[in-house]
This record gives structure tokens, sequence and C-alpha cells, in this order.
């Protein structure tokens, strides 16, 4: 039985389509006049966040708000923590407060198993980044973006990914955007290849159910998916490759290597883009990216795992069976 | 001094046997039952009778890396709690790490140490020097100074901190061949372990903590072998944990190089594995590696590859481990778990017997060490420095009844053999039936 | 959900079932004065397929076609904290929305009247309708809050110890009204 959502590699098949599905229905909220539903009135959600990230911070606290939730939001810099209050405390601090769920942002891989399994607080611990470690609700929102985009709107619902090739281009040893899509994708049954140079790719990665190539060039022709992560220039000082002409020219996406990708095939970027760097303004603007989907799909993901958490739901733990109700008047 | 007779023992895990302790040493040892007390005056007479009934008798254990935190952390250990556990331990001396607050890289500090450990009587308390001022690996300390101080220093070592510097390192280990002093080495490539919070694998890679590479170990190890080759001198590698770290030190003895090494019980059983669960309290310098390392490990330590046990008993507050990995300190405790580590991995799975357990865990120790009066044989004329080990109990570690001041230990709750049930120094019970005195 | 006791007891078949549907579409058509501006909501499951039929009928009665949907009330229940969570079904509004027009809700069973209470909280964040109605095939009476429908099937009065279960051919294979004895479990009574 979990309470919380710490890795993408803990949901089941069942219960990543059971998020999926229910995304579904809370996105045609964001079509009605009024974007709102009561489902959370008189809960109270904080967002713990140790590590700057406005985007995943505002996408979080708009599905709150859309599910009525309160919502705190408690940014670690200028506060306390800075001057040495640890998690622990902190944590207490917010639950003392009366907080339901805490979804915390952390630069510590770990951090939020740890506030989750400690026994230091009682809240449902939802992981909105973790160092190096997982990022579930943007592979949750990125797997939304790929079976609506390759598998249809309608048509995809209680569908996984099989059989769909998904290509992931960049910094993978840095990366919990790829960690938490590798998870995921494989249990969706997508086949997922990583492209990186070799000094980007972590040791100890073929034990992870995907293949490795250094090459993007092979790899574009087969691919249904591109996902461009962001590489952070300062990697260069560290000699992980030599310039960002020659990062670019290797493993950049413009719009020629686009093209030999298959016609319905995507790019995709969990943001923030760096124009020039991994992906050029021209693929980045075509109708092809999706970059600015995955932050609307991102809305309706949060909602769906805040709804299916705060609702008491029981995300299945590898083998146990889940039961999930359907509404009738006869209960 | 009073008399102490123990009755019916197994010495180094033999023949059951009585040994008569006669003030600070050991006046007879025979069969059960059969020592002669005609010839030389000896008697019983008086004596306080300790019934052995088959407990393992031991030389009194000799750790050669502890960290004891007095000075400066005295929140987490001291000399007193740490010499303590040493007792409770079986442990009769103990070298005490150079880090602390100050560090111990001049004569003052060591003296300073040694004497809280005279002075408290649990332990003998042998301080380790700093190789370098302030373990900052730029200048040697006064090692000279050290060794004629009071303390006596012949260990020197910037443990915690690798002696990175080939240079450095070079000359260390010619300078203290002067006084036959040994330099023990924290092998650790610095630029290869920035940011390094767990050994670099598979499981790092799954965790997205920063890798701790074996490479980093074992280069330095290489490194410094050849360095000892070189000057002639011998040179001590601290907490070996790598199955590649083994293969160097194998090749260097069988060279003829004077390198002796060190595993730690807590490599000697615990993987890598165990950080999936992100408790800091498998944080530690070096990190745990893998099954095949652990593997490696013991059948170096069996095999005399790995010379010695030593604890790296590493006190932190609770308050250093109760939070996210990455803010966590490095170390365990090991000072009252170690010997019951070492039965189950090395004597419970036919490894080693008792008798090799007293070569890693005292002979040895103290002869690197230079330990006088310790890691003698069980035998007449000998300090009486013993200890009494219950082998067949069995039971789960509980961190409340430590006498460290840490509770950091990765076994809480696991089910371990064997208990230290006594513990002599120089003919003085220092711990009795589980209790200290 | 409950396991019902053996042999629940058919209270309506499919022929019945057929007949009070095609009764509750004439009232519509009479009460709203020709339907013109009638928009069925089903409430899921079972609602929304007996919504497609009303409307089917009314479009035969009157020659048009009668916009029709269906309206999820799960986020708006009152009880979702006590139970584990629930699937979501689908909301679909028809194309000229609910402004202005009457909305006439449409659900398998009236009981203690709490789905229609959050059918009419749903359908307050989606628009605001001229006046709003509710059909049912069944009310079986016990009703918590002060709500009634305007277009009843059949009046059926239970006990709290018995079911009702509607089944209909979209979503069971057939049409029929089952009445059984409830096993066990009152903290699953709605």
């Amino acid at each position: 039985m979990q309470r919380h959502l710490i890795s993408a590699a803990d949901l089941t098949r069942d219960d990543a389509i059971r998020i999926l599905d229910t995304a579904e229905e809370m996105a045609r909220v964001a079509d009605r006049p009024i974007k709102k539903l009561p489902t959370l009135r008189g809960r109270t959600i904080v967002n713990l966040f140790f590590e700057d990230s406005t985007r995943t911070r505002i996408s979080f606290e708009a599905a709150e708000k859309r599910l009525s939730a309160d919502v705190i939001n408690f940014s670690a810099k200028g506060s306390s923590v800075s001057k040495g209050e640890s998690l622990k405390d902190t944590a207490q601090t917010l639950e003392a407060m009366g907080v339901d769920a805490v979804v915390i942002r952390h630069g510590a891989s770990g951090a939020p198993y740890r506030l989750a399994n400690s026994g230091w607080i009682d809240a449902a611990v939802v992981n909105a980044g973790d160092g190096t470690h997982q990022h579930p609700t943007q592979a949750l929102l990125d797997a939304f973006t790929m079976r609506r985009r390759l598998v249809g709107r309608d048509t995809g619902l209680g569908q996984d990914l099989g059989g769909r090739h998904i290509t992931i281009v960049g910094d993978i040893l840095h990366s919990r955007v790829a960690r938490s899509n590798v998870d995921l994708l494989h249990t969706l049954g997508a086949e997922v290849t990583l492209v990186a140079p070799p000094t980007l790719l972590p040791v100890g990665i073929e034990s992870w159910p995907c293949e490795i190539s250094y090459d993007l060039d092979a790899t574009l022709p087969k691919s249904d998916a591109v996902m461009m992560l962001r590489v952070q220039s300062e990697r260069m000082n560290a000699a992980f490759f030599p310039t960002e002409r020659e990062y670019s020219r290797r493993y950049g996406l413009d719009g020629e290597r686009m093209a030999r990708m298959p016609e319905h095939a995507i790019v995709m970027h969990p943001g923030p883009m760096v124009r020039g760097m991994e992906i050029t303004a021209e693929v980045a603007d075509s109708g092809r990216c999706t970059a600015i989907e995955q932050v609307a799909n991102g809305v309706s993901i949060r909602m769906a795992v805040l709804y299916l958490l705060l609702g008491g739901a029981v995300f299945e733990s590898k083998n146990a069976p889940v039961t999930l109700q359907t509404r009738t008047e006869e209960k | 001094m009073s008399k102490i007779l123990i009755r019916g023992a197994k010495v180094l895990g033999g023949e059951p046997q009585d040994v008569l302790i006669d003030g600070r040493t050991i006046a007879a040892t025979a069969r059960q039952g059969e020592i002669d007390w005609s010839g030389s005056g000896l008697s019983a007479d008086g004596a306080e009778v300790v019934e052995a009934d088959g407990k393992v008798l031991l030389p009194g254990l000799v750790d050669l890396h502890t960290h004891l935190r007095e000075p400066g952390r005295e929140d987490s250990e001291t000399v007193l709690t740490g010499t303590r556990a040493a007792a409770s331990g079986g442990y009769t001396a103990v070298f005490a790490m150079a880090n602390t607050f100050p560090v111990a890289d001049t004569a003052g500090v060591v003296e300073q140490v040694y004497r809280l450990g005279q002075q408290h009587g649990y332990c003998d308390v042998q301080p380790i020097g700093a190789v370098t001022v302030g373990l900052e690996g730029r200048k040697l300390a006064e090692l000279g100074a050290m060794h004629e101080s009071a303390a006596g220093v012949t260990v020197f070592s910037d443990d915690g901190k690798c002696v990175d510097d080939a240079v450095i390192m070079r000359r260390a280990l010619e300078y203290v061949k002067a006084f036959g002093g040994v330099v023990a080495q924290h092998a650790q490539e610095p630029r290869l372990t920035e940011g390094a919070q767990m050994n670099e694998g598979v499981v790092s890679a799954e965790l997205g903590l920063g890798g701790w590479p074996a490479v980093a170990e074992e280069s330095i190890i290489a490194r410094d072998v050849l360095l000892a080759e070189h000057v002639g001198s011998r040179v001590h590698i601290c907490h070996l944990s790598t199955a590649g770290s083994v293969e160097i030190v194998r090749w260097a003895k069988s060279r003829g190089i004077d390198v002796t090494a060190e595993v730690t019980p807590h490599h000697l059983l615990l993987t890598d594995e165990l950080v999936r669960t992100y408790n800091p309290v498998y944080k530690v310098n070096p990190p745990l590696r893998t099954e095949r390392d652990v593997h490696a490990l013991r059948e170096a330590l069996a095999d005399g590859t790995i010379d010695i046990v030593a604890t790296d008993h590493a006190p932190h507050p609770h308050e250093d481990k109760d939070c996210e990995w990455a803010a966590a300190a490095m170390g365990m405790v090991g000072l009252e778990t170690a010997l019951s580590v070492v039965q189950q991995t090395m004597v419970d799975t036919g490894l080693l017997d008792w008798a090799g357990v007293a070569d890693r865990m005292s002979f040895k120790p103290a002869e690197i060490g230079r330990a006088a009066g310790h890691g003698r044989p069980v035998s007449a004329g000998e300090p009486a420095n013993l200890m009494l080990v219950d082998t067949a109990y069995r039971g789960s570690v509980d961190p409340a009844g430590f006498a460290s001041r840490s509770r950091n230990t990765p076994y809480e709750g696991r089910e371990l053999p064997g208990r230290v049930t006594h513990t002599w120094l120089r003919g003085k019970a220092t711990f009795v039936d589980g209790k200290l005195t | 959900m409950d396991t019902q006791a053996p042999d629940p007891r058919p209270v309506l078949e499919g022929p019945d079932i057929a007949r009070v549907l095609t009764r509750i579409a004439h009232e519509i058509v009479e009460r709203a004065k020709g339907a013109d501006d009638v928009v069925l909501l089903g409430i899921p499951t079972r609602g929304v397929f007996l919504a497609q039929r009303i409307a089917a009928k009314l479009g035969a009665i009157t020659d048009r076609t009668i916009p029709v949907g269906s309206l999820d009330i799960t986020m708006y229940r009152d009880d979702l904290r006590m139970q584990p969570p629930r699937a979501l079904a689908r909301t679909e509004i028809p194309g000229d929305g609910v402004d202005g027009r009457l909305v006439v809700l449409v659900d398998d069973v009236l009981f203690s009247g709490r789905t229609i209470r959050a059918a009419l909280d749903a359908l307050n964040d989606i628009g605001r309708p001229r006046a709003v109605q509710l059909a049912v095939l069944v009310d079986r009476g016990h009703r918590e809050l002060p709500i009634r429908a305007d277009y009843v099937g059949k009046n059926l009065p239970t006990s709290l110890r018995e079911t009702v279960k509607v089944q209909l051919a979209e979503e069971d294979g057939r049409d029929t009204v089952l009445l059984g004895a409830k096993r066990t479990s009152p903290g699953a009574q709605q």
C-alpha cells in the first residue's frame, strides 16, 4: 500500500494507466468556464521547495488550486532552512500546522524517500524532483503526452505505450527526468534508447531496462518520440564534453536531423530549453515539438496524482491487487 | 592485585584450559584441572574463579583504527566512552585516529589523548599522529616529536583524508623509517571522489547518488605500494574495501613489498544494496561495496593478504544521521559489534578459526602498531590482556545497550552471533559478565 | 460493492423498462412544452445509457435531435474521504452547452439524494441552465436530502436492508431491475 509517490519505479502498469486515464478527465476541466473542482476542499498541501523550480512549483500549485486544496508555498531560500534547520524539523513544523500532503523538491537524492519512510511525518509525500534521482510526475506527464500524440486522446484510454520507440538524448548522468522516464516507459511497454556521450551516462547503467547508444543519427529514424534533455553548459568545466559547439553538433537536434525522424514522430523537452545547445529554435518552434503541451499536461497529471493520493488512493504495490470503485447508486 | 582463575576456557578455540592470572600477568595455563601447583609456589588460594564453561579465551583485541572524537567532538564520543565501548567489545588497546579538533598533529595533543586513556583505565589508547599539519596534505607534521612524546606515536595517518600528494607521501614514508614508524593511508583519490556519496555502480546509477569508484581507492594503493617499494618503507592500507585493492596488495606482497592492510567488519558483511533505503546509517567512507567485493575481502582476510580487522569505529550524534543522505555524516560505530561480525562472516563460514581471529584482531594489529604488551600469546609470563567470548550466543543488536556515546550502528535489530563476556586489561577486569566495571 | 444475497428478485424486466422510458419521454415533452430547449445529462454509468434511450424516444416524438451528454459527479461527492479512490467517468456536455436551457438529469436509482446534490454542484460549474429537472428509472425512497424526482419510472418501496440493482443491455447485457437482500456492511450504505 503506498500513500506516497516517490519514484516512477514504484508504479505498476495498472497504477500508471489509472493515473493517465484520470488525467485525461482532469484535462477536460481546463476546457470549462470554471476550471475548478471541489474535490480537495479543506485539504492543505504544502509545496516544500528546497530547490528553485518555478515551473514545477507553479504547475503543482495550479493543480492543487483546481482541486480546491489550500496551498502553502514554502521556499527554503531565505527561510530558517538556510540557517541550518533540518529537513526533519521543517517537515514536522509544517505538519504541526495540519498539512495533508507535502510536495517536495530537494537537491539531495532520496530526501523525499526519507521524508516518507523515516516516521517523521504522517502526511502523503509527492516527489517533485530529488537530486539526480527521480521526478515521477514529469515522467507521467511525458507518458501522457506521448499517449495522446501517438495513440490518441480517446483511443488511448486504458492503453499503454507498448511497442513505441522512445529516444532520450542528453545529460542522462545528472537527469532525474531520464531515470523516471526509463522506469515508467519500461513499465508501459515502450522501448527506450538513451543517447549521450559516454561521459554523461552513469556507470552501472547497463542494468537499466533500455538500450544505450552514442549515435543520435542512427537512432532517429526508428524513434516515435525524441526527448531532448537540457544540457547545462557548466558541465563543460568538469570535462564532460569539450565545447558547446561540439556537443550540439553531435547531440543537438536541428531541422535536418528532425527530418530524419518518421513523419508521425514528436520532439519532447521537459524544459527549460537551451536553444542552440540541445535543440535549435527551428525544432523548438515546430509543430512537432510538444514542449508547451507538456506544460499543460503537467497540470492534469498532477491533479490526477493528488486526487488519487489524497482521495485515499492505494497505489498498488507491485504484487498487491487493487480495487477501484466505479460509481453506482448502490454501494 | 588479586588472583583470577579462569576455568575451562577454550584458549584460542582449542581444548578447555585453566588460566591463572596473578596480578598483571598470566601465571600459569594448563589443561582443565591440571595446573601443577606444586612446583613454583603457585597457589589458587584466594583467587576469584571465573567459570568459562567452554567460552573462547583470546588475547585482548587491538584496534588499529578507532575514532574517539576527543578533543573536539565530545558530543559523539570521548576517550572515556570510547574506551568503555572498546572494553565491552573485548579490546584492550585501541589506536585513536588523528582527525580530532584540534588535529592530533603535535606532541601536545597526542600526549593529552594518551594520558586520558591511561587515566580512565578501560583500554590502552595509543594515539595516531597526523601525517600532515591539520590533515591538509601540504606540510609534514612533527612526526619525530610525536614519536618521542610520552605517547610514543608509531602510526601516522591523515585518515578521513588521503595523503594524495605523491611527494608528501613519499617523504612521510621515508621519514618515519628513522624510528620504525608506519604511515597508514586512507586511500581515496580526491578528484575522482568529488561529491561521492556511495559506491559507484548499478545501485548508485539507479539512486542518483554521486559515485565513489573503486578505482579511486585502487589507484592510490597501487601508487603507494610502489612508493613504499621504491623508498624501502613499510606502508599500511586503511579499510581496504574492493576486490581490486585485494589484488594489488596480493601482488605487492608477492613482490616482497612491506605492505599491510586492514578491513572493517562492515565491509565483510554489508553491501551497497542497503543504500536503497537512503538510511544514512549505511553511509560510510569508504562506501559499502558489492557482494563480489565482500567475498574477495573475506577470502583475502582468510589467506592473509589482508592482515587485520580494524573497526573504523566512527561515532556520530543522532542528528548527523537523522537527515537526508547527502547531509549525513559518514561512518559507523563498530567496537561493540566487531567480534560478532567477524564470527559470523569468517568463523561461522569456516574461513577462519579462533586462532586466526586472534591473529587478525590481536597479534597482527599489535605488531603493525608496535603496541607493547598487547597481542601476546596466552601463556605464562605474558601480560594478562585477555577476553572471553561466548560463541554460542545468538541475539539481535540493541544500540540502547551500547557503552559508546553514539548509536550509529548499521546492525540495529540484526541477529549476530557471539557475545563478549569478560575483558581483562593487565589483570584488571574492565568488563565482567557483560557489564563494565 | 456489496455482494448480493442469493436470488435477487426482478421487479422490472426489459419490456417494462422500455415502457416507462417511453412514458418519461412523453411526460418531458408535455411538461417542457415541446422539449425545444431540453438537454439530457446522464449520470455515469447507467444514467448515461438511460439518457441516451430517452433522447432517442424524444427524437422520435419531436422529430428533432435532442442533445444528450453525461455528467460525472465523482469529484463532487461528499464521501470522497470515506471511500477508496474512485475512477473518474466522462463528463460530456453537448456542443451548445447548458446555459439558458432545461437540463434533465437522468440516473438509474434515486436513493439518498446525495448523488443528485453532487450533480447539481457539478452542473453549477458548467453553466447556468434555465431550469434543472430529474428523471430516474427507480425511486426507492430513504431520502437524506430535500430532493425529489420530476419523472419516475417506478416507485419502489424498499427497506434499508435491501439493494436495488439496475442492469442495462449496454453495460450488463440485459435490461432488468433486481431487488435483493443486502448482506452486511452497513458502513457502505450510501
